[in-house]
């Protein structure tokens, strides 16, 4: 199943880097990414696929709250 | 992450779609999804504002056909060494699976991915078989493996899967009406939002691509609510954090490099053109299909039946819940399974089954 919660790079050797899923460490094959350590990223079947942008995370969460102000404005 | 399941907001956006007097039909196509709507009971929250969320064919281990899973045994039977994500084990082929088979002395390894199973066959004299399950999420991995010149004893059953025929098969069926989808994030992750247009465009469908919190379903349906409302039908992507329009180009190159379209057989569907994934030929040696032709030839052509009374094949295209199927909890359950939408952690049987009991929804479990 899709792991949902992103993992932090703690280390990379090579195509190989540590992860760390909430307190344990696990391998994950770094081919199809561009990640530097501290980056976190989504892990599906021992490889990232994705590193989340955590910008567009916090952007989100103000998308979310603006709209919800635009319907209490409106109503 | 903890922010995506704030509780204010979440009841902010239940109440707006309340308001709205919906009465619609979305649809799903992950595991995942199905999850986060039965472990935090959204799915009967959303019911309450007129909104019914199936899953479609989302779940890899389920859409596996009958003729797929005996090949893997077949191998095993014959002596192979076979690799594997943990969820097929148990899913019946003909009469086994891939659990009675190992209990029988077949060489059968659960997995995590498939380099695990490239560096079995590094340690081992004999074939390795990886089975390559699973949609654009690990097709990719797979791909990445092969084109990493893996040892000649190594070799793919590839029965890799892509969602976007699947959903044009959905809409072309015109057995259900959709009012909205709600696409994979993780599938997307790879795609990008692109090839879900066509289903906009042509079937007038509205689409969300969505994260896995449970504000992020929300804010998903939320999204849907509103094109739904104003009459647009339009790909949006509420999973911006990870899902660029344009996806990961590392990994399409990869499987672009390593696979060709082929047309496959999905549970519960007649053969969708263009949705599996073939070894491409410079990958041959590799390519368990080619290498183990004689053996494999003739359990593919065989006819094969589905599990009597089981529904999965409708549920796979929305057209029943699983608490619909006579079978539910009675004959079928997670220790019983008579069919793989009870056997995969991504089946909506199974999901159904490990958060309600009698009607009681288990949160902790
Ligand atoms: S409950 Fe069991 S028998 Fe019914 S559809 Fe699901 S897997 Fe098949």
């Amino acid at each position: 199943m899709c792991l949902a919660v992103p993992a932090e790079i703690k280390s990379i050797d090579g195509t190989t880097a540590k992860v760390d899923f909430g307190g344990v460490m696990r391998p994950v094959n770094i081919s199809l990414v561009d990640a530097k350590i501290g980056d976190y990223v989504i892990v599906h079947a021992g490889y990232a696929i994705e590193i989340l942008d955590k910008e567009e995370a916090e952007k989100t969460l103000q998308l979310f709250r603006d709209i919800l102000a635009q319907e209490d404005a409106g109503a | 992450m903890f922010r995506y399941r704030d509780r204010e907001v979440s009841k902010k956006i239940m109440g707006e779609l309340e308001k709205m007097g919906l009465d619609i039909t979305l649809m799903h196509v992950c595991g995942t999804h199905q999850d986060t709507l039965m472990r935090f009971g959204l799915d009967g929250e959303f019911r309450k504002a007129g909104i019914d969320i199936r899953q479609g064919p989302g779940c890899p281990v389920c859409v596996t056909p009958p003729e797929e899973i005996e090949q893997a045994l077949e191998l095993a039977r014959k002596g192979v060494t076979i690799a594997a994500f943990g969820d097929l084990m148990r899913v019946p082929g003909r009469e086994q699976s891939l659990d009675d088979v190992k209990a029988e002395g077949g060489d059968i390894r659960i997995v995590f991915g498939i380099d695990d199973a490239v560096e079995m066959a590094r340690d081992s004299e004999n074939e390795v078989v990886f089975v390559g399950l699973g949609f654009e999420t690990t097709a990719p991995t797979t791909a990445t493996a092969l084109l990493a010149d893996p040892p000649d004893n190594f070799s793919v059953l590839n029965f890799h899967r892509v969602v976007p025929p699947a959903l044009r098969a959905i809409a072309s069926l015109g057995e259900i009406k959709l009012h909205g989808m709600i696409q994979p994030g993780h599938v997307s992750t790879i795609i990008g939002t692109e090839p879900y247009e066509f289903l906009s465009k042509e079937h007038g469908i509205p689409q969300v691509v969505a994260g896995f919190e449970p504000l992020d379903l929300m804010m998903g349906v939320y999204m849907l609510a509103k094109q739904i409302g104003e009459g647009r039908a339009v790909v949006q992507n509420e999973y911006s954090r990870v899902v660029k329009r344009g996806g990961n180009p590392v990994a399409l190159k990869a499987m672009e490099d390593a696979f060709a379209t082929s047309d496959v057989r999905w549970r519960g569907f007649p053969v969708i053109p263009r949705s599996g994934l073939a070894v491409r030929s410079t990958l041959g040696k590799h390519d368990a299909a080619k290498k183990f032709e004689d053996i494999l030839a003739p359990v593919r052509d065989a006819e094969y039946k589905e599990p009597e009374g089981c529904r999965c094949g409708e549920m796979l295209r929305g057209l029943l819940t699983s608490e619909e199927c006579p079978l539910f909890g009675r004959q079928c359950t997670p220790s019983t399974p008579v069919g793989p939408c009870m056997v995969s952690r991504e089946g909506s049987c199974y999901i159904s089954h490990r958060y309600i009991r009698g009607g009681r929804r288990l949160d902790e479990h």
